[in-house]
């Protein structure tokens, strides 16, 4: 695939997360508006930041003026998980293309770009990296945008239905490889429960999402690791396969 | 608001922007320890697991129109659907049951 085909196959991964973006960002908009932010000042910070939690954890240290070594403080924290993403991604990326294509790689690692990238076939190349986020990055602005100009473009309904585009493209991609390995499959099944565990759980439960997510990726993910080894450089799931 | 909200987002992006940034410079080789290897293999299967379930539950107006989606999504994803058409047909199944409930 040239350049070009793999922007476009950037672009229509990227269609589902924008949506879903414009669905969350509504809400940050909303919300920054009752904060008393300035529209543009609200799109600065969805633009500069593209991340949902951060974003509404940095609106109420805003208001409640909080210092500014709080604010990167508790950005470190609620974001330290785009640091295994970034790791994975590292590894993931074609190392065919130049160097200085990282920096613009890294602006578009979220939960949702980076999931679709490590469920693209073979290496990664920045260009789908670019055709994600040059759709995915203008719903989230946008649907700030429209959060804090009018609370009433969108019907509820509407809002409510699009919240889980973005869960739904996380299960397109864990599914269809889970199907044929039998490793990935229970993986996938144990993370489910123990983050069911994890948001029931009393004393568990007091624990943020980002470190719930931080916190189980490591215990999982390490403990499936040191099980089961994956030797080649491509793991073969063909031969597990039930079809 | 006595301090600088200009300030404040320089903060967040620029914080935001080197934990995205750090790894994706400082490794720069591929990693040949078969643990590692392994380790960032199933990195993403637990974490978007993770951030699915059970989170997806509360996500939309009502749990039942939530379970819907869930299943939809399970069932489409199962059946090789493409990335899209599994996201939203989810959407479609939320908007459905919220529809046909009145919630």
């Amino acid at each position: 695939m040239n350049r070009r085909n793999i922007f476009a196959a950037g672009i229509r991964d990227g269609i589902p997360i924008c949506l879903g973006y414009i669905a969350v960002s509504f809400t940050f908009g909303i919300m920054a508006k009752n904060a008393g932010i300035s529209v543009w000042e609200a799109v600065l910070i969805s633009a500069s930041n593209l991340t949902s939690a951060g974003q509404f954890a940095g609106l109420s240290l805003i208001t409640s003026a909080s210092s500014y070594w709080e604010m990167a403080v508790t950005q470190l924290v609620i974001n330290l998980r785009y640091c295994l993403m970034s790791c994975a991604l590292s590894q993931k990326l074609d190392a065919r293309f130049p160097f200085f294509h990282r920096f613009f790689v890294a602006y578009g690692v979220t939960d949702e770009i980076f999931g679709v990238s490590v469920g693209a076939k073979g290496k990664l190349s920045p260009f789908y990296s670019y055709g994600v986020i040059s759709v995915a990055a203008p719903g989230w602005v946008l649907g700030t945008f429209l959060g804090i100009v009018s609370g009433s473009v969108l019907p509820a309904r509407v809002i409510s239905a699009l919240s889980v585009a973005l869960y739904g493209m996380f299960i397109a991609i864990i599914i269809p490889p889970s199907r044929d390995d039998r490793i990935l499959r229970y993986l996938v099944i144990i993370s489910m429960f123990l983050s069911f565990i994890f948001t029931v759980m009393p004393v568990l439960n007091r624990i943020s999402s980002g470190f719930r997510i931080i916190i189980l990726t490591l215990m999982i993910a390490g403990a499936a690791a040191w099980l089961f080894p994956v030797s080649e450089e491509e793991p073969d799931v063909s031969k597990e396969s039930k079809q | 608001m006595s301090r600088n909200i200009y300030i404040y987002i320089l903060v967040m992006a620029g914080v935001t922007y080197l934990i995205r940034l750090l790894p994706l410079t400082l490794i720069r080789k591929e990693i040949k320890n078969t643990y590692i290897r392994s380790f960032l293999y199933y990195v993403p299967y637990v974490t978007l697991s993770v951030m699915t379930f059970p989170a997806i539950l509360g996500a939309t107006a009502n749990p039942w129109s939530a379970a819907a989606g869930f299943a939809a999504a399970l069932i489409l994803a199962y059946m090789r659907k493409s990335l899209i058409s599994v996201s939203l047909i989810s959407c479609a199944s939320v908007f459905l049951v919220e529809l046909v409930t009145g919630i």
